[in-house]
């Protein structure tokens, strides 16, 4: 599984009402609420945003509440990955359980910048910066979650198993 | 050779089947306790409908709380509600709590006896965290994790490593435990304890109402923690009987459990304590603040401290008192026994002649959904949680957070105030 796609390059400790503010969450249907990502802090993400593009961030990124809504619009919006020094634990396990894929690494962290064009090898953790002609290695899931990550989220996983 | 736990470890172990776990292990647990809210249950249940599987793994041990955007503020929010209604009613789901029963779901749960010692509760709310005040193992999840708790009884977990925080002394007039946690945010950062647990030992805490606890363990997850737990003693004890007929089941620490971190916080020595925009972790002191901080709201509710004792102290300083003109001071009951309670006190009469509005429970302004949002430009000293921006409502206001001592003080003052003002 590969991901390849420019950079949206944001802070330390992006929370979950700056990625979708809580205001929008009566919302039921992804696409319309995906039309709020990131309002907060980039009102500009949703019409500069293409398919398979890829967020980057510092420390702690999606702090704050459990809100499911936050990794979902990051998806629904086309994000391929997003790559951050460290993620909120809540938001971790929501984006395995819904299928966004995630990586922690320090080093892309701190030298990708916004534009830079990425590509993120999946299997090897392999982040490739083509506009630096950098390659930076990212933490591999347990295998556990691998095999979540693998059905696309939690409920395929559960599902495969009951089967 | 026997190897040692913290508390966590040990629910967590018990309820994996396990004699031991270690940090980093991961496990599948059996889950006592189920939770949703208005926002999260409308996603967990389309979630529940992809599970091949048919109905809620039991009735009895899920709680489903409608206390957000409720009474509905907008047709949107009443759709959701009668969407979870309508699954509440097909499941027989025994705890539903819509308005009239409900209240703000940290503060109803324990009132309502269904959280208690060694229990392991998911909830797709952050501040599920808050029961580590009673010592059950408790943490905030997403809607697909609370469906598949539906489904399943199970979830799986990252046993975590622990800081332990021994705190020692008495905390002096007008500080409590939201002093002691923002105090303790500010100390390690809003990702301080991330991924971690932050587990509460030491005589001081002895001094600490079972309200205050509540508090503490509610912010838990402003430091990024995945719960916050404190030993259950004879004051937890009491709580849990008056309010419980659950079976609980109190673990301790081994004395020789291994912690990533020890801090020691002496109770005595700590300040009313705000939390200055944007991020929980900027805190002050309240003698630090040199500037005058003009206001124009004031919240006194929520999760974190819409309890009795927040209430019963905001009512002291308030009494026989004004709200500054200038200010809309916003008090929030957390659920219906407590607004009933502080009815019978004559609390409910002192803030309505001071000049503040009381509302039903809700969490309402906390997450900026109703109820008290902020206009451009606007500061609010709120005894809420996240001072996020945009958390109030509009992207250039401004949330400081407070003790309730704080809140009250600054609603007559106009400005951020010390209570002994």
């Amino acid at each position: 599984m590969e991901a390849k796609g420019s950079v949206f390059k944001y802070g330390d400790n992006v929370d979950t009402d700056v990625i979708i503010p809580a205001r929008y969450l009566a919302i039921q249907d992804p696409k319309e609420l995906a039309e709020h990502c990131m309002e907060d802090i980039d009102d500009s993400f949703v019409k500069r945003v293409n398919k398979g593009d890829i967020m980057v961030a510092g420390k702690n990124f999606g702090c704050g509440s459990s809100r499911e809504h936050a990794p979902l619009v990051i998806k629904v919006s086309g994000v391929s990955c997003v790559i951050a020094e460290t993620f909120a634990r809540i938001f971790y396990r929501n984006a395995i359980n819904i299928g966004l894929p995630i990586i922690e690494c320090k080093e892309a962290s701190e030298k990708i910048q916004e534009g830079d064009e990425i590509e993120i090898d999946f299997d090897s953790g392999i982040i490739t910066n083509k506009t630096r002609n950098e390659t930076y290695k990212g933490q591999s899931f347990p295998e556990f979650m691998q095999r979540i990550i693998k059905n696309e989220g939690l409920v395929n996983y559960i599902n495969s198993q009951e089967g | 050779m026997k190897k040692a736990m913290t508390i966590t470890q040990k629910i967590l172990a018990d309820h994996a089947g396990l004699e031991y776990v270690e940090a980093g292990q991961l496990i599948e647990a059996r889950l006592d306790l189920v939770l949703g809210n208005d926002i999260t249950t409308p996603v967990a249940i389309r979630e529940m409908e992809k599970i091949n599987k048919d109905g809620v793994y039991d009735k009895d041990k899920i709680a489903l709380v409608m206390d957000h955007f409720t009474p509905n503020r907008d047709i949107k929010s009443a759709e959701n509600c009668m969407c979870v209604r309508n699954f509440a009613n097909k499941h027989e789901i025994s705890h539903y709590y819509d308005v009239g029963k409900m209240g703000i779901e940290h503060a109803l749960l324990p009132e309502q006896g269904l959280t208690v010692a060694g229990d392991v509760i998911i909830g797709a709310d952050s501040h599920t965290c808050t029961y580590g005040a009673l010592g059950a193992f408790s943490t905030g999840v997403g809607s697909t994790d609370m469906a598949a708790g539906m489904a399943t009884g199970k979830a799986w977990f990252k046993v975590p490593s622990a800081i332990k925080f021994n705190l020692i002394g008495k905390p002096s007039k007008w500080v409590s435990g939201k002093d002691v946690i923002l105090h303790i945010i500010g100390l390690i950062g809003v990702d301080g304890a991330l991924y971690r647990s932050m587990e509460f030992a030491g005589e001081g805490i002895k001094n600490l109402s079972m309200d205050d606890r509540f508090t503490i363990c509610n912010m838990a997850i402003e430091a990024g923690g995945k719960n916050g737990i404190f030993p259950v003693d004879d004051l937890a004890i009491e709580y849990m009987k008056a309010h419980s007929k659950k079976p609980y089941k109190i673990y301790e620490a081994d004395e020789d459990a291994v912690y990533d971190e020890e801090y020691t916080i002496d109770l005595s020595s700590l300040k009313s304590t705000v939390a200055f925009p944007h991020l929980p972790e900027n805190t002050k002191t309240i003698d630090e603040i040199k500037e005058e901080i003009k206001i124009q709201q004031v919240v006194i509710g929520s999760c974190t401290n819409g309890r009795l004792d927040d209430l019963r102290i905001a009512a002291k300083i308030l009494e026989g008192k004004k709200v500054d003109d200038n200010v809309r001071c916003i008090i929030i009951p957390a659920t219906q026994n407590i607004y009933l309670q502080a009815m019978e006190e004559g609390l409910l009469k002192t803030f309505i002649e001071a000049g503040a509005v009381v509302s039903t429970p809700t969490c309402g302004p906390c997450l900026g959904g109703h109820m008290g949002i902020l206009a451009k430009g606007e500061r609010c000293v709120s005894t809420t949680n996240r001072n996020f921006v945009g958390r109030m409502g509009h992207v250039e206001s401004e949330i400081y957070l407070a003790s309730p001592a704080v809140a009250a003080a600054s609603a007559i003052a106009g400005h951020i105030a010390a209570p002994c003002d």
